[in-house]
């Protein structure tokens, strides 16, 4: 069995409070992972500015050079990982063990993380828009313009509380690496798995390990970084981000309520919508922010949802290392079944329907953890205690409510597909800041273009654009 | 008898003369709570609603499994008379309330316990980090709490003066469901902003109480003014509660002290107790035992059990994980056992202690997300 440790700027730490984690269906020990004390991290903080000093010494397109090799080692190499190694086909099987999701959806995960690193170069140059790097590393230079500008970096660091249940998530930090700020993660505690090979890929390619920390554990050290460090993205439910919000030192990342929105111009079309509208219900086992759990029309929804409830609500529970498996299990004793309940309940209201009760029951649970199966729910009016409510499975509501209500009745949407050609209504979208992404016709809200921003740009969260003024003779020295 | 049986024979004569002594007390305490002339009229009361007669029918320690468990529940709101036992009327008495709870807080009458207690402590204390006469520094809660009247009793018991911060826990519960999470540590800045204006008054201060996250922000707060913790002169700390753990211990003396007390010249030791029951000691927690924490209780005056999960009358096997449940049995105050809200591993009497122990004690599985602990 594998012995995760802890590690503090580089170096591995062995603490005395060590945990095992568990194969989510024997109940086998899959790893040893040991749990980092909250004030190791505010004491390794003090030494934050290092991380970035060395990382300043390597040139951002040095760094970005070697962030794509480190994609190649990430998807393909045997990288050592704790007491031992790990190759892509072992981290597959560990990570679907723990997280409950399906072997071919961890892989497709890596996939997507690789492709993000290979990318590096292109995705920076979109979220700084076309700001020569350099800027970001001296905090200052000139604009093609001509004009001087400075970035300056709000924290030698970026902290990241990341979850257990979305190995999707990781995309959102890899940037800093090449942005020469160190890294500094508490692993969920069932996803360790991300979080160290993606640091094994990176010392690999030559990132120096001085520049990363792990803190694997509970509530405690998650707190920690939070305090201790100036910049740091969470990963939660609703409450994590009403109480991180109006906080600038903390990105918090929560359910995305994404929706589909059919306007009255496209409706009667329904019938070439329903693909677009299934893949962003069940995709990746409807576990993402990205993932759609309302679409809303103003009529023809009950058609709709038959549709979709057709399409994926026959969808079965398959073991992990199924290549067909659709659906991730619920690791977590007793959660799959107190969603079922929460459902239950909303499904009593008058005006609810359950468009997937024909499809047999919803609720499988097996010895030592349970399978929610997609779900489709119409609902009469927006009013419903359900229209807005956002599972960690295929589920979502089909909500009647007349066009010209839609934008203001949906609430915070992370990804909003508007299906219309009524400029007016994208007009209204475009404008609508409750909607974080915005796509414009049949796109699915799960389909995300990594040149563009997610939920706030990483570079606005990092640096700060500030006025700067420097003698001409300072100047000719960087043009 | 071989040389190598010896020990163990000995060990079990002081067992057994340690549970005949907790019998004994069990008896003489029975009779006192329950008895017209010197009960008091909360257990008075309770008596006619049990039915057995206590005054006949607790002879012995395992005869207390007789009672209902003691609900806390039952010491919140008044009259607080009704907890003075008749034998004591007429004594000076103080009420001590519990942490860091809101609304009605849960109280229990206090004669002289808390000071009989924390004598029995300091003999626990090596003089070589605590040294008598030396002065102390209180880095708890204040206000209406046994813990701070019963530290300064210790220090003064040892010939020194003790200073005190103002520490309201009460406001941090409050900050904490608020979640105004600035204004805590705020707050906890503020108690260290007072510790550290102690610290540098010259008061010779060598030995210190303080809970695990005010002391690890005491460290850190010396280290931001370029000085270690062995520069503010203290040698001897004693903290407590769940949070001290291990892997915490471990890092304070490795990070924090410079090393254990024979290279650093600094002792810490853990203790575990709540205002319903006195002060349970540890074993010396040493790096060969990677830090292991085992608590023992102040037989005969009080005792903890590790018992089963689904039958509190039942222990665990040693070594067995349980949920700690405490049992008072004191002259002023009688709890025929209470399910704290911890758990732990079982551990064997020794020599010093020769009755059961708990290690590993932490908030109990059941209700561990609910409760808040270590908020100040």
């Amino acid at each position: 069995m594998i012995e995760i440790p802890v590690i503090r700027w580089g170096k591995e730490y062995k603490s005395l409070e060590v945990k095992d984690v568990y194969h989510f269906s024997t109940g086998e020990p899959v790893a040893k992972v040991h749990y980092a004390n909250g004030g190791i991290i505010k004491r390794d903080m003090r030494s934050a500015q290092k991380a970035r000093t060395i990382l300043r010494d390597i040139p951002i397109s040095e760094l970005i050079d070697r962030v794509a090799k480190a994609a190649d080692y990430y998807e393909n190499a045997t990288l050592p990982i704790g007491d031992g190694m790990q190759t892509p086909e072992d981290f597959a099987r560990q990570q679907s063990s723990t997280t409950g999701l399906p072997e071919h959806m961890c892989k497709g995960n890596m996939s997507k993380n690789s492709f993000v690193l290979r990318n590096m170069g292109k995705i920076l140059d979109c979220l700084t828009r076309g700001l020569p790097l350099d800027v970001l590393s001296r905090g200052w230079g000139i604009e093609d313009r001509g004009v001087v500008v400075s970035y300056q970096a709000q924290s030698p660091v970026l902290g990241a509380v990341l979850p257990s249940n979305s190995p999707g998530v990781h995309t959102l930090w890899l940037p800093v690496i090449p942005l020469q700020l160190g890294l500094v993660l508490k692993p969920g505690p069932q996803e360790p798995w991300t979080p160290y090979r993606m640091m094994a890929a990176f010392i690999e390619a030559g990132i120096p390990k001085e520049v990363f920390c792990m803190y694997p554990g509970e509530a405690e050290p998650g707190a920690a970084l939070l305090e201790s460090c100036d910049r740091a993205m969470i990963f939660g439910g609703t409450p994590t981000v009403e109480r991180y919000k109006g906080n600038p030192k903390v990105q918090a990342h929560g359910p995305g309520f994404s929706k589909i929105l059919l306007a009255d111009d496209v409706v009667d079309d329904w019938e070439q919508y329903v693909d677009i509208i299934a893949e962003s219900i069940y995709i990746n086992s409807g576990r993402g922010c990205i993932n759609c759990s309302g679409v809303w029309a103003s009529r023809h929804t009950k058609e709709i949802a038959a549709a979709v409830a057709e399409r994926i609500g026959p969808i079965e529970a398959k073991e992990p290392d199924d290549p067909e498996a659709a659906l991730a299990a619920f690791t977590v004793d007793g959660m799959a079944k107190a969603v079922w309940g929460m459902i239950e309940n909303d499904l009593n209201e008058d005006g609810v329907t359950d468009m997937t009760a024909q499809y047999g029951d919803r609720l499988v649970e097996q010895e030592r953890c349970a399978y929610l199966r997609p779900m489709v729910i119409h609902c009469e009016s927006p009013e419903k205690e359900v229209a807005k409510k956002e599972y960690m499975f295929p589920f979502s509501t089909f909500v009647e409510c007349p066009e010209e209500q839609m934008l203001a009745k949906i609430g915070p949407t992370l990804c909003g597909t508007v299906i219309t050609n009524k400029p007016e209504l994208i007009r209204a979208a475009s404008d609508a800041t409750h909607i974080d992404r915005l796509n414009v016709g049949p796109i699915p809200t799960s389909k995300l273009n990594w040149l563009q921003p997610h939920e706030g740009n990483i570079i606005d969260f990092l640096f700060r654009s500030r006025a700067y003024q420097v003698p001409e003779e300072m100047l000719a020295t960087v043009s | 008898m071989s040389s190598t049986e010896s020990p163990a024979a000995d060990l079990s004569a002081l067992i057994a003369a340690a549970k005949q002594k907790l019998d004994a007390q069990t008896y003489e305490i029975v009779q006192w709570h329950f008895h017209d002339s010197t009960g008091s009229p909360f257990w008075l009361e309770k008596k006619s609603e049990l039915n057995f007669d206590p005054l006949t029918e607790v002879n012995v320690f395992d005869d207390l499994k007789k009672f209902p468990l003691f609900e806390d529940e039952w010491l919140r709101g008044g009259p607080i008379r009704r907890w003075v036992p008749k034998g004591l009327d007429g004594k000076p008495t103080y009420v001590f309330e519990t942490g860091g709870t809101t609304g009605i807080p849960k109280s229990r009458m206090v004669i002289d316990d808390f000071r009989i207690d924390y004598e029995m402590f300091s003999k626990t204390l090596p003089d070589e980090y605590f040294p008598p006469g030396a002065n102390w520094l209180m880095l708890g809660p204040s206000g209406p709490r046994r813990l701070r009247l019963a530290v300064e009793h210790l220090c003064q018991f040892r010939g020194g003066i003790c200073f005190c911060i103002d520490l309201d826990p009460r406001w941090v519960v409050k900050l904490i469901k608020k979640g105004w999470m600035e204004h805590l540590e705020e707050y906890k800045k503020h108690c260290i902003d007072q510790a550290l204006t102690v610290l540098s008054a010259g008061h010779d201060i060598k030995c210190m109480f303080a809970t695990p996250k005010l002391l690890e922000s005491l460290c850190t707060g010396l280290e931001e003014q370029g000085k270690s913790f062995a520069d503010s002169g203290i040698t001897g700390i004693f903290s407590g509660g769940t949070e001290f753990t291990p892997q915490w211990t471990r890092f304070c003396v490795e990070e924090f002290f410079g090393g254990p007390p024979a290279e650093s010249g600094i002792y810490m030791t853990p203790t575990y107790g709540n205002t319903l029951m006195g002060l349970a000691c540890s074993k010396p927690v040493t790096a060969e035992e990677d830090y292991k924490i085992s608590y023992y209780a102040p037989q005969t005056r009080a005792a903890t059990e590790v018992v089963d999960f689904d039958d509190h009358t039942q222990l665990v096997g040693y070594g067995e994980t349980g949920r700690v449940k405490l049992t008072t049995l004191t002259k002023e105050f009688f709890v025929p056992g209470f399910l704290e809200r911890d758990e732990g591993e079982r551990e064997e009497p020794f020599e010093t202690y020769p009755w059961d122990g708990v290690s590993g004690v932490r908030p109990f599985h059941g209700f561990a997300s609910s409760t808040t602990v270590g908020v100040y």
